[in-house]
Parts: C-alpha cells; structure tokens; sequence
C-alpha cells in the first residue's frame, strides 16, 4: 500500500481527534482507504469538500500538515488456499514470519447472501460438552456467543469446542486479545496437530483498539472464500466482540454522534448483525458457524452490547461457577441454542428434547428448594431429593470438564430421574418413559 | 421535466444531495454510481439541499455523483401473483434473483408479467363505479383474486368496457373507465399505490365483534384477538417471540398471512420458506405457503430498507383486505424498525427523545397500528386486517419508548417473561401482565357467548382470578415457609399450577399439542375449572402436592393425545378416579 507515483497529496488537516482526523479533498469516494502520514485510514463522512477518516491506529502524533494520500478502494483482503495455517495482523498483513499471500484480492464487509438463497441448518455439530450437546445443541450455520464474566475460562471452553468439531477450516478473529490469551490459542491449536486447517486474525491488547473493527470483516472474507467457492465447513471463532463493540463507540464518540443506551452507538444492533449474519448454510453444502465470545460485566445481561447481541444471534451459551459442584457448568437456565430442535430427535434420540426439558426444570426445582434452604425453612422430601439431583446433575451433565457422545448424556440422564424421582415427577410422556425410563 | 442533483455529502446511508429543481416529502430518487442505479427516498429538504437514505450500501459513492428524482413516493405493485412470493423490504422478489449474494443495485420484479390468469369479469359495461370496487376475478390458487378499480382513481366512473373471460396476463387492459369529465383511462390487473398512505376505499371500520382463532390456549382462552384487532408481544431475547408468532402464522384463522420480518435473523425467514410449503392449513387443509406472503428485510440488509418492509407488507394486507379476506399480518420485530429510525435521525443530528429514538417515534407507531381494522366494502361485504407485532425491550425492560408508545397504541398485549422462560414454562406469556381489551367490547362478549357457551367469558375471568390467588398464595409460602401457611394457601397455589401446566403451557413442538381448536379449548377449560371447583383435604401440603402432580401429569397427557381418542379418554378416566378418591 505505498503511495503511487500519480497520487495526490494532501498536506492540511483540519482537524485531529484521537480516532480521526478531517481535511478538505476532492474526488473521495465513501468507505475509501486512506494513508495519514503512513497510518491506515478510512473514509467514514463526506460533508461537500471535507472528508473525515477513521484512523485505525489511533492519531497520536500526527501533525497537521501530515501527508495524506486517498488509496481509490475499500479495505480488502487476498485470499487463496494459502491462508491455511497462517496468522495475520488486522490489516491481513502476516504476523507469522512467514511470506505475505498470492491470491485474488477481496473486499472485506461484502454483500449479504440472498436470504432466499440460503438452506436450513440441519447438520449436528457435537462438542462432547452436555451443557452444549444435551440442552442447546449448536448446529452448522449457526451464530453463537458464550457470554462469560472475564474470569470464566471462555477461551478455554471455546478451543476445545474447535478442535473437537468436525469442521473443515477453523477461522480465529481475535480482538483485544491478550498476548498470553493468543499464544494459548497458538499452542493449542499446534499441539492439536490441527494447524493446517487453522487461520488467525489477531488484534492484541498491545495493538491499537480501533484496529480491532477490521478483525470480524477479514476473519469473515475469509470463511466465505472457503465455504462459498471450496464449498467448505467452516467454523469461525470471534473473541471478545465486547472489546469491538467498545471500539465502535470510541468511533462514534469521536465523530459527535449522539448515544444511546450505555453510551453505544445507536446503531449497535445493525454493526453487530452485519457481522453475525454471515453465519450460513449454502445449497452448495458449506457453510459458515460462528461462536463468539461476549464477556459481561459480572453477569449483567441487560448491558447493550450482551442485549443486542442475544437479539441478533441463535442464542447464548452462558458460563458460571457453580458452587454446588465447585465446577464452571454451563447454565441451563440462561443459556439457548435457538436452533436445536432442528437436530433434536432428528439427528439425535427421539427422548431428547423431553429428557432435557424435564432435566432443565427439575434442576429449577432444585433452585427453588435451595432459596427455601437458604430462607431457613424446612425442606421437604421432594426438596431434598431434588437438591441430590441438581448436584449429580451439575457434576456429570453441566459441567464444560464433560466430554461424552450424546446418547450416553441421554442414559445418564434418564439414570439420575430414576434415581431421584418418580415418573410422574419427571411429566415426560407416557411412551417414551416406557422405552427409555430405567426404573425398576 | 425531472429533478435531478448532485451528491454533496455522505455519512453511512444518509447522503446529503444538492438539487436543481422540485423534490417532495418520501419522494424516490436513483443515484448513479459506476452505471449502478441505488434507490433512495428523500426524508428531510432544506432550502435546495435534499437528504436521502439511501436502500443499499453507499461505498464507493463520493461528492458529485449524479441523482435523478422520480416525482413519485415509495410504492407497492399489486395484482395477481403476491401470495407465496418472498420479497425483499422494497418488494423486490428475492426468488427471481440469480447470485447467491445481494447485488447492488438489483430490482426484480414483484410480479410475473408473462403468466397468464384465468379471469371472469364481474363488472357489466355502464355500471358506475369508484375506487376499490371489484371489476372482475382471477383464481389465484385457490384465492378468487379481485381485479379492482384502481385506489388511486378518484371520483366515480363509468365502465365504457370490460373484456370478455379469458385468459391475460396482468398488463392486460381489461376495461376502460370513463371519469366525469368524459376522459376514458384503462385499467389493467396490476396497480400501484405509495406504502406509506394507508388505502381507504371501504365505507366504514366497525369495531371488531370476531374473534380470530389461533389455536394457542393462552390467547384464544385467556386474551383473544379480534379479526381486524391489533396486538403486540414484548419479551427479553430467548423467551419464545418467534416461536410463538411462528404458531400463529401457522395455525391463525385467516385467508392470507402476510410476514414481515424486520431486522431479524435470516435463518428464521429460511424456516418459513422451508417448512411452510410442507405444513399444512389446519382450517383448510391447502399448503400453508398458499396462503402466505413473506417481506423481509434481515439485520443484515440495508437498515433504510426496514422502514420500508412493516409499511410494504401493510399495503399488501390492505390490498386483500379490499378483496372482502382475512387478513393476517405478523411483524417482527418493530423494535427494529424503531432503530432504524433512530440511526436515521442520529445522522440528521436531530435533536433526539428518550433513549435517542426520534421524538415522533410514538405517533409513527400508533399510526402504523391505525392501519389495521375490520372494514365493511363499498358492496357490503367486510374483511379484516388484523396486526401482531413483536417488540423487543432493550435489557427486557418494558418501561422503554418502543414498548411504551406500541402499549398505546394496541388491543392485546402479551408480555413475554423471563422468569417463566427460564423454567421452560412456555409460551412464556406472563399470565396476570398481559391483557386483551377485546373481552371488554360487548360486541366480543356476544360473539363468544354465542359461539362458545354462554357465561364462557366468566369462566375466563375466574381462571384468571385462580392464577392471580396462586401468585399470591405462593408470595406468602415463600416468606412464611411451607408450615407456617395453612393448608388453604398449599391447595389456592397448586390450584393456579393446574391452570398453568394445562391451560397456559403449550408445546409448540408437539404435532398434537402445538394446535389446540376452540372445541378442545373449552373441554379442558371446563375439566380445569372443575378440579379447582372442588374442596380438598390433605394431612400434609406435600401429599396435597403429590395428588396436584398426579393430576396434572394425567391432564398433560390429555394434551399430547388425540382429542377424544381412547388414550385421552383412559387419562381423564384416570384422573376423575383420583378425584374421586381425594376430592369431596
């Protein structure tokens, strides 16, 4: 991206914020690469014959008789088989030491697919993870985020739901990451042997925040090479969207744009949708799966950025310590898959959606006698019983530690209702408690 | 002679255009950019300078880009061939597209103009007629469409001539009217009509005295909708919006369904258009694609075009309502929609109301909300518009502007709750929040006295009343504990459990279960209502609690069987013999 021999240079800015800058040009187009003394820039107001631009790497000392050149087109990625394996900075520049990559440029944010052209979701992607599998079983084509305070060990969680799904290329946006976080993802992806099928697009803790807003696009161009002209299965991986989101709103906050809700820009919901949205299942047979990572200010989901992404997405795995079973489970109460029962008694057992509604609210009882407890009132016989439920429940189902095929989460379940309760406790229907149910 | 402009600024998809002539209020403008034609409308002028939203991506456009104005607001064409089409916010058909990505700058046609239709005339040469009224008949499908006399046509007019039956396609001229100066204009089988002007064309709008049937308990029983009756349905994020408006798509009472999806998820329009072509009508027994049309606009497409699709899929309702149908229109979400108004007006740094949404958002809702109604035609005949809305609460709080104005504005209000959500009680309808003013109108009243039972709204009232006694018996068990209440509190609570586990809860997933008729409605409503009238005695609230889980285990397997087949008669037998053996 060098300044070309024609170009014209702009040497008068008018004005200098810490994420933009503005000058008098002509002949601009909108969305338009720029360079800022050398800085990557975009196009982001025409007002007649001034220009602002986004600096991605933030104005800290720059000039205002800094040069300025226009570079004629939209930020753009190469892609091309060779982008397996490799990791990339945010502007798609390799961070690996290796060399940069041949192949047909691409520019990042395109169109959306024809949602006419578009299949149901309908292949099962199992992660081993009852929590996940059992109650909100994730399927190709989806969108889903884990919302997790930052203490939860949500990176951890979402490494091992890659590398155990069966998937053709795995697609890592890291915004915001920190540089222990990706050398993690790094190691865990070598050691999985599984680094061929791997590309990264990593924004650091130690690179600037507004950078990070290129990371979705770029991860995203990506995966819709591989699943729309390889016709591929890919799975992309987006941590931590809250850490983009606020970069949206340092934006908007410098060009004067008015708030809303928790001082995020109004258009939150359309920023976020544009990128969760490229989640898809192509008639050709690839497909893009998306699982994100939303980290909450201690568990409050009514934030705008947890609230507008459970609007947008295909439901939220949530994560929580819990103290019962001293384990990170993932919670049946908040968390959702919207697409389950696409799969569920489909591609799964017939008993699987009863088994895990009459799993769900048993554990609800539980908590209900465990506020009773807690109010100092006696407990009674089904109170007890459900409480000895909730914690073998948690322990062998909930917890993320747990890695079983899914009929096996479908007996242990129908074992612990045996063990615990009576058939009509368990409100399942007649038909499948006769073929299934293990009572004596 | 047209308008024309230049582009002078651009932020997003506002582009501010400086223009040389003439330009009116929503007026549609083309901007070329690289041979591309992108469609926007004018929303704000001031003094020569125009501002347009723009209905695609603005990259690449830049200052001087030329603009042509079209002297015309937004519109939707209307004839033969909207049922079962899927089209994009500014009905564009989708199916007709080529590329598996949205091409800038792309407009299909919303209808076929090669297909030919079977039309029968119904107007005679020198019948006097106005605007809406039916000039002849096309099949369809199954729907005996209505060639009508343009909306747009005003004062009354002669029939000079009409064709004769045959077969034409919709450009076809099938009449030509004389106006009262003498002018003769033809008329063909498509017209047009600006979406954001409601169309009138009927003598009066009564107020609705129907109820529309959709076969889930907790509305049909405890808050009916009216035919022509507007409601909406708030909920947190995961509290079953969509599938609850999914059931009533697919099991409502009317002839034509008209969906809009509005900022949402894709993948909820690819369920539409991949399960309803299989399902069946339960009233009819027709595909139920056959009798629906599909507006969407996902969060991903152009958010200009949001606005556009709530009012584009309005106007087609109206189109059928002036066919003499019922009409069903479902809208989700318009919370949406409400932000798309409110990044529009940020750009315009408008000086903003609560929570940065314009501060007209109300009346733009109660406006919309106004469109709906049962109306009687000009010849005498009635149909109906009736509108469901979901809206979507940022944080699930209800005391926000959407909620708040869109609360104003409709009949019935269905609050979807977390808490029930949470303990898998779905539909998650808050029972003692949501309300249906319908059971207030003594036009309703007499209608379901009529054609459920007499003292039927009585009842509904009284299943209400045990669920609001349960709440509180449970308030005061949950502070004084399980033995410091008597038992009276312990039989009022699991009395309200009755009524929720049977009446209010509904698997929506279970073929059986999923569609409940008014019949069945009734039957278990009277059963309930039965059991609560009884008195108990236990020795202790938890053989008072495992007698109410008996029961209602036995009454939910009552819901998964076939209405009357021998299973659902084994369980009631079942349970009558429990009650025989506890009750007095």
């Amino acid at each position: 991206m060098a300044n070309k021999a024609y170009q014209k240079i702009y040497t008068e800015l008018t004005a200098i914020t810490k994420a933009t800058v503005a000058l008098k040009a002509s002949g601009v187009s909108n969305d338009e690469l720029a360079l800022v003394d050398g800085r990557l820039s975009q196009v982001v107001r025409i007002k007649g014959e001034t220009i602002t631009l986004q600096v991605f790497s933030g104005t800290e000392g720059i000039p205002t008789n800094a040069c300025v050149t226009f570079l004629g087109e939209a930020p753009s990625l190469k892609v091309s088989e060779e982008l397996s394996g490799r990791f990339f900075d945010a502007y798609g520049h390799p961070i690996d030491g290796g060399p940069e990559i041949e192949g047909r440029e691409v520019e990042i944010g395109g169109p959306s697919v024809n949602p006419y052209k578009r299949r149901q979701p309908s292949e099962l992607i199992p992660t081993g993870i009852a929590g996940i599998d059992l109650n909100n079983t994730i399927v190709s084509g989806q969108k889903i985020p884990f919302f997790a305070d930052p203490d939860q060990p949500y990176n951890q969680v979402m490494a091992d739901v890659a590398l155990r799904a069966d998937v053709d290329k795995i697609i890592l946006g890291g915004m915001g990451l920190s540089n222990d976080d990706y050398l993690f993802f790094r190691h865990e992806f070598e050691s999985a042997g599984a680094l061929d099928k791997i590309i990264s697009f990593v924004n650091t803790t130690e690179n600037p925040p507004v950078e990070r807003l290129l990371v979705p696009d770029m991860a995203l161009t990506a995966a819709e090479y591989f699943a729309v002209e390889k016709n591929e299965k890919v799975l992309v991986l987006l941590t931590d969207m809250t850490l983009y989101a606020d970069a949206l709103s340092i934006v908007s906050n410098r060009m004067d744009q008015i708030p809303s809700k928790d001082s995020m820009p109004g258009s939150l919901y359309s920023d976020l949708a544009k990128i969760y949205e490229k989640a898809v299942q192509l008639p050709s047979g690839g497909s893009i799966t998306i699982i994100a990572v939303t980290t909450l200010n201690d568990g409050d989901i009514t934030h705008a950025i947890p609230d507008n992404t459970g609007y947008i997405t295909e439901g939220q795995l949530f994560l929580r310590a819990d103290s019962d079973s001293g384990k990170v489970i993932i919670d049946p109460f908040r968390s959702l898959s919207r697409l389950k029962q696409l799969v569920q008694g489909k591609k799964t057992r017939e008993d699987h959606s009863q088994v895990m509604n009459a799993g769900v609210r048993l554990y609800a009882d539980a908590q209900n006698a465990k506020t009773k407890l807690e109010n100092g009132f006696d407990l009674s016989d089904y109170d007890h019983r459900c409480l000895a439920y909730a914690k073998e429940y948690a322990t062998r189902l909930l917890s993320i530690d747990v890695n079983i095929k899914i009929d096996e989460m479908l007996d242990t379940a129908w074992e612990l209702f045996a063990k615990h309760f009576s058939p009509a406790e368990t409100g399942i229907k007649q038909a499948l408690i006769d073929k299934y149910g293990q009572w004596r | 002679m047209k308008t024309t402009g230049t582009v002078t600024g651009i932020v997003s998809n506002l582009v501010t255009v400086l223009t040389d002539g003439p330009v009116a209020e929503n007026e549609i403008c083309y901007i070329t950019l690289a041979g591309v034609r992108m469609m926007a409308e004018v929303i704000k002028v001031n003094g020569k300078n125009a501002q347009v939203q723009v209905f695609e991506s603005t990259r690449g456009l830049r200052g001087g880009d030329k603009v042509e104005f079209e002297g015309r607001m937004l519109e939707a064409t209307l004839g033969p061939g909207l049922l079962s089409s899927v089209y994009d916010g500014l009905q564009n058909n989708l199916a007709t597209m080529d590329s598996v990505f949205l091409v800038r700058g792309e407009y299909t046609s919303p209808l076929d103009h090669e297909k030919l239709w079977d039309f029968t005339p119904l107007a005679r040469p020198g019948d006097k007629v106005v605007a809406a009224d039916w000039l002849g008949e096309v099949k369809e499908g199954w729907l005996p469409h209505k060639i009508m006399v343009p909306f747009s046509f005003k004062g009354t007019f002669t029939v000079k001539s009409i064709v004769e039956a045959g077969q034409y396609n919709i450009d076809k001229e099938i009449a030509v009217l004389t106006d009262s100066k003498g002018a003769d204009v033809p008329v063909t089988m498509c017209q047009k009509w600006p979406v954001k002007v409601a169309v009138k064309g009927y003598r009066e709008k009564p107020r609705p005295s129907r109820i529309m049937e959709t076969g889930v308990r907790v509305i049909d029983t405890l808050n009916p909708i009216a035919e022509g009756g507007t409601g909406f349905i708030p909920g947190p994020f995961g509290c079953g919006k969509t599938v609850l408006q999914h059931a009533i798509a697919k099991q409502g009472d009317a002839d034509v369904i008209v969906m809009a999806a509005c900022g949402e998820r894709a993948n909820e329009v690819v369920e539409i258009f991949t399960e309803f072509p299989e399902l069946i009508d339960p009233h009819t027994g027709r595909h139920l694609m056959d009798r629906t049309t599909i507006i969407c606009n996902t969060s991903n497409m152009p958010v200009a075009a949001r606005e556009a699709s709530v009012y584009t899929a309005m106007t087609i309702c109206e189109y059928y309502r002036a066919m003499g149908l019922k009409v069903l229109l479902l809208a989700d979400s318009t919370s949406r929609w409400a932000q798309a108004l409110r990044e529009m007006s940020n750009r315009m740094e408008e000086l903003p109301g609560a929570d940065a949404f314009p501060v007209d958002l109300s009346s733009i809702i109660s406006n919309f909300y106004s469109r709906a109604g049962q109306v009687v035609l000009n010849n005498g005949q009635t149909g109906a518009v009736t509108f469901i809305g979901t809206v979507s609460p940022a944080g699930g709080n209800l005391k926000e502007p959407v909620t708040e104005s869109t609360k104003k504005a409709a009949r019935c209000f269905y609050a979807l709750e977390q808490n029930r959500a949470d303990q898998k009680r779905y539909p998650a309808v808050n029972p003692i929040d949501s309300y249906s003013k319908y059971l207030e109108y003594p036009e309703i009243k007499q209608y379901l006295e009529e054609t459920v039972e007499k003292g039927w709204v009585d009842k509904v009232l009284k299943a209400k009343n045990i669920i609001r006694r349960g709440k509180e018996s449970a308030e005061q068990i949950n502070i004084l504990g399980d033995d410091g209440v008597p038992m009276s509190y312990h039989i009022l609570f699991w009395k309200s459990e009755l009524v929720d586990f049977i009446i209010l809860q509904q698997d929506g997933f279970d073929p059986i279960d999923s569609l409940c008729p008014m019949d069945r409605q009734k039957y278990m409503l009277d059963l309930v209502l039965d059991i609560c009238d009884r008195d108990f005695e236990f020795d202790d609230f938890e053989k008072c609690r495992d007698f109410f889980k008996e029961i209602i285990n036995l009454l939910k397997q009552m819901n998964y069987s076939e209405f009357g087949s021998d299973n659902f008669k084994i369980y009631r037998d079942n349970a009558l013999k429990l009650l025989e053996r506890n009750g007095k």
